[in-house]
């Protein structure tokens, strides 16, 4: 008898390592440390035939924000969405990549940036499904949907946003500085080139008001500037010409002019810092693409209402913008196709813009647009519509390639950064930013 | 002395030699009216019953150290042999060492091997030295000392991310806090985040802040030990409290300041979260000349940033390679100390 109890004591015990085994394994499978809520899988939601899509994004897309899920549920019963965020892009690309290569776990759409579609269009096309064959795609800039678009034709994203670029500027400071202040007059004077706005640069330190730079930093104005080439890292071949570019020589001189001429208030792109810079004033100026001003108006706050005001950029260039895109491996394609194509129809990247201030990748959207009665005062009325779809339309089509992004950041965080912030000279810089490329490509 | 398999391999004979008959049953005994057939699958059961109870005790271990541990080392280990893009995981060309002949050759890594060991000497002699000072402090009778240990373990439980951003606002070098004392004292403002010495020591600041404080209730727990009469003796003797600390505490730590050290040393050789984010965008470079760039940043830059999977296993195994040489002189070291004794 006394075996027997025994018995049955271990054998609970045994069954109770093996559960507990089993619950921690199950434990580890889901943990995600990135700041990310993340249940990817697009479980088939609660009873009754309902569908659960999940869509994967990352920063703020807007879509939460501006109702479009709450509307689209509403419109169709029978779908719930939930949206998994991770707040990093270099967090969130990673995880999807290997996550499309296991064929599992990816969400019904996932979000790609502009620095990852040539990856994604070049290396992913087969894991994404064709979405050609659904949509029009003349509702969107024909550069847009060159980019999501594969060699033989296959387009693997639907455009959402674009960046197309302007410059905002504190006209009190320019006053102060005795530059002229009216938005039409002053991209007359810089118009065709960013080297002019950096010529501009110039006279305005020679009066700048006390504790004041021109402009951001460097780096934006680069930005800026290649933004708007027709050709940067990669030809139309897919060849790597960083070296050779006439695009990237352009746009770095004019950056190196911003960083030994002492007109920067060399601050680095969302560090703390730098929003701190638009609250104090510390510059005067900063390349914006569109989906800048809002950034600016949360940023900067009371103290600028009224005070910023926005003129047409040199060139037009674009500066970031994203896609949506449908993994084969989702296991409700139909339902995940008609989600993607409702959130980035005109109708909805208007109501998109009117709340987040993303601009559309449709042109037909473009005359319907009204940004918030609020926006529009902080930035002294000026016409943002106009000047972002001016700028929108006439963007060139710029060839990317699978190693854009790390080429970039090393020109921006490595190369120009030591001449702005170490003092080293331009020919230094770009000498650290060369090692650094080849490094990223392998050479 | 007994080491610990002599005792392993002796319980195991003993228990193999018990385990031939079951207590209770006499071999040959049929009195009791158990069919002899059951009676012998019964012990076979309960003789395999106690040989493999422990094993499965100790399973969930070794299976969670295989699934999640072993595999990706192993798994790891294959990619650093292979030309592996992010990409194209599937698409894996044969490299043999040349990947480990690249890093060999790559200013890059010799630069992260220099920064993880200048921040780690610079962070954790410190720490130690601190924490020390704090126990011993925290060991006399104090007024509320249990508030005082609790505090000392605060920074501990905050994370990573919340403080490297105050630190990173604190050391921003225009307008931040640290330069503003600094020019209190008639010192010209520091690029924390870009001057080689300077962003090594923000970085090491940040975990010097973070762990001193444990340390110290290790410290403290292995100080609480120390039998008193130690120290009465000594003050009998005329030893003053800097000497007591000297020729009693010290010499009595010696192990748990052993155990703080390797610790400290294989945390940072990991040294990974702080740099990353105190960085701010693009924090895995570790500044525009690398200049705070640890290997675990190299690595994360190389495989997720840049998408070299097979170059940054390298750096991986790489980094393995240190911990075990870190390890093996700790090692010696211990074997020295413990030899002077």
């Amino acid at each position: 008898m006394r075996t027997s109890i025994r018995r049955s004591q271990r054998l609970m015990a045994l069954a109770a390592v093996a559960a507990l085994t089993t619950g921690l394994l199950a434990g580890c499978a889901k943990d995600s440390n990135d700041g990310s809520s993340d249940n990817s899988g697009g479980g088939d939601g609660s009873g009754k035939g309902k569908i659960t899509l999940t869509i994967g994004t990352f920063g703020v897309f807007g879509y939460q924000q501006a109702g479009l899920y709450d509307e689209y549920m509403k419109l169709h019963p029978d779908i719930s969405i939930k949206e998994n965020v991770t707040t990093r892009t270099d967090v969130y690309w990673p995880k999807v990549l290997t996550r499309l290569q296991a064929g599992s776990g990816t969400d019904d759409i996932e979000a790609i940036e502009i620095g990852n579609i040539t990856e994604a269009v070049q290396t992913q096309a087969d894991k994404f499904v064709d979405l050609g064959k659904d949509v029009d795609r003349s509702q969107w800039l024909d550069w847009k949907n060159a980019q999501a678009t594969t060699k033989d034709g296959k387009l693997i994203g639907l455009g959402t946003d674009v960046g197309p670029m302007a410059v905002c500027y504190r006209k009190d400071l320019f006053q102060k500085a005795g530059l002229p202040t009216d938005r039409t007059r002053l991209a007359q004077l810089w118009k065709g080139d960013w080297s002019k706005y950096v010529d501009l640069g110039k006279q305005y330190m020679q009066k700048a008001p006390q504790g004041t730079k021109f402009v951001d930093s460097a780096s934006s104005v680069y930005n800026a500037a290649v933004g708007g080439a027709s050709e940067r890292y990669y030809d139309k071949g897919g060849n790597v010409v960083w070296d050779r570019s006439e695009g990237v020589k352009k746009a770095w001189d004019a950056a190196m002019t911003v960083a030994t001429s002492n007109m920067s208030a060399k601050l680095k792109q969302f560090d703390p810092t730098w929003d701190q810079g638009f609250a104090n004033g510390s510059f005067a100026s900063v390349a914006c693409p569109a989906w800048m001003i809002g950034y600016i108006e949360q940023k900067s706050g009371d103290s600028g209402k009224g005070k910023w005001d926005v003129a047409a950029a040199p060139a037009a260039s674009n500066w970031g913008g994203s896609f949506l895109g449908v993994p084969t491996a989702t296991r409700h394609q139909k339902e995940a196709v008609a989600l993607a194509k409702w959130l980035t129809a005109p109708e909805q990247q208007a109501k998109v813009f009117a709340k987040q201030a993303s601009f559309p990748s449709t042109p037909s959207a473009y005359p319907g647009l009204r940004p918030q009665a609020d926006t529009t005062a902080y930035f002294s009325n000026a016409p943002l519509t106009q000047i972002f779809s001016d700028a929108a339309k006439t963007i060139p089509a710029q060839p990317l390639g699978p190693k854009d992004k790390p080429i970039d950041n090393a020109i921006s965080d490595i190369g120009i950064l030591q001449v702005e912030q170490k003092g080293k000279s331009p020919s230094q810089g770009w000498d650290a930013a060369s090692k650094e490329i080849k490094d990223v490509l392998g050479q | 002395m007994t080491s610990p398999k002599q005792v392993l391999a002796h319980s195991a004979s003993s228990t193999g030699a018990a385990s031939g008959s079951s207590p209770g049953a006499a071999p040959g005994a049929h009195g009791r009216g158990w069919p002899a057939g059951a009676d012998s699958w019964r012990s076979r059961l309960y003789r395999w019953d106690m040989k493999a109870s422990p094993y499965a005790f100790v399973s969930p271990f070794f299976v969670l150290f295989a699934a999640f541990t072993l595999v990706p080392l192993l798994y790891t280990a294959w990619y650093s042999l292979h030309h592996v893009q992010l990409s194209a995981l599937d698409h894996q060309t044969w490299a043999g060492l040349d990947n480990y002949k690249n890093l060999l050759s790559s200013d890059f890594f010799w630069n992260a091997l220099r920064n993880t060991l200048a921040i780690g000497v610079i962070s954790t002699v410190p720490q130690l030295l601190a924490a020390l000072g704090l126990a011993h402090l925290l060991n006399y009778r104090l007024r509320g000392s249990t508030v005082w240990r609790v505090v000392m373990l605060t920074p501990y439980a905050t994370s990573v991310a919340a403080a490297t951003l105050v630190f990173t606002l604190l050391y921003s070098w225009d307008g931040g806090m640290v330069n503003w004392i600094l020019h209190f004292f008639g010192v010209d403002p520091v690029n924390w985040r870009e001057s080689d010495w300077g962003s090594r020591f923000a970085v090491s600041s940040i975990v010097i802040w973070r762990w001193t404080g444990y340390n110290a209730l290790i410290y403290l727990a292995a100080m609480q030990a120390i039998p008193a009469d130690l120290y009465e003796s000594a003050a009998i003797d005329g030893a003053n409290r800097w000497q007591q600390f000297r020729h009693v505490t010290v010499p009595q730590l010696r192990p748990t300041i052993l155990f703080t050290v390797v610790v400290s040393t294989i945390g940072a050789t990991q040294l990974f979260g702080e740099p990353l984010l105190f960085g701010g965008v693009s924090g895995s470079k570790g500044g525009s000349e690398h200049q705070y760039q640890t290997l675990g940043l190299y690595m994360y830059d190389q495989g997720w940033i840049i998408g070299n999977l097979g170059k940054a296993s390298a750096i991986a195994w790489s980094m393995f390679l240190v911990l075990l040489l870190v390890a093996a002189v700790n090692l010696l070291l211990t074997r020295r100390l413990r030899k002077a004794q």
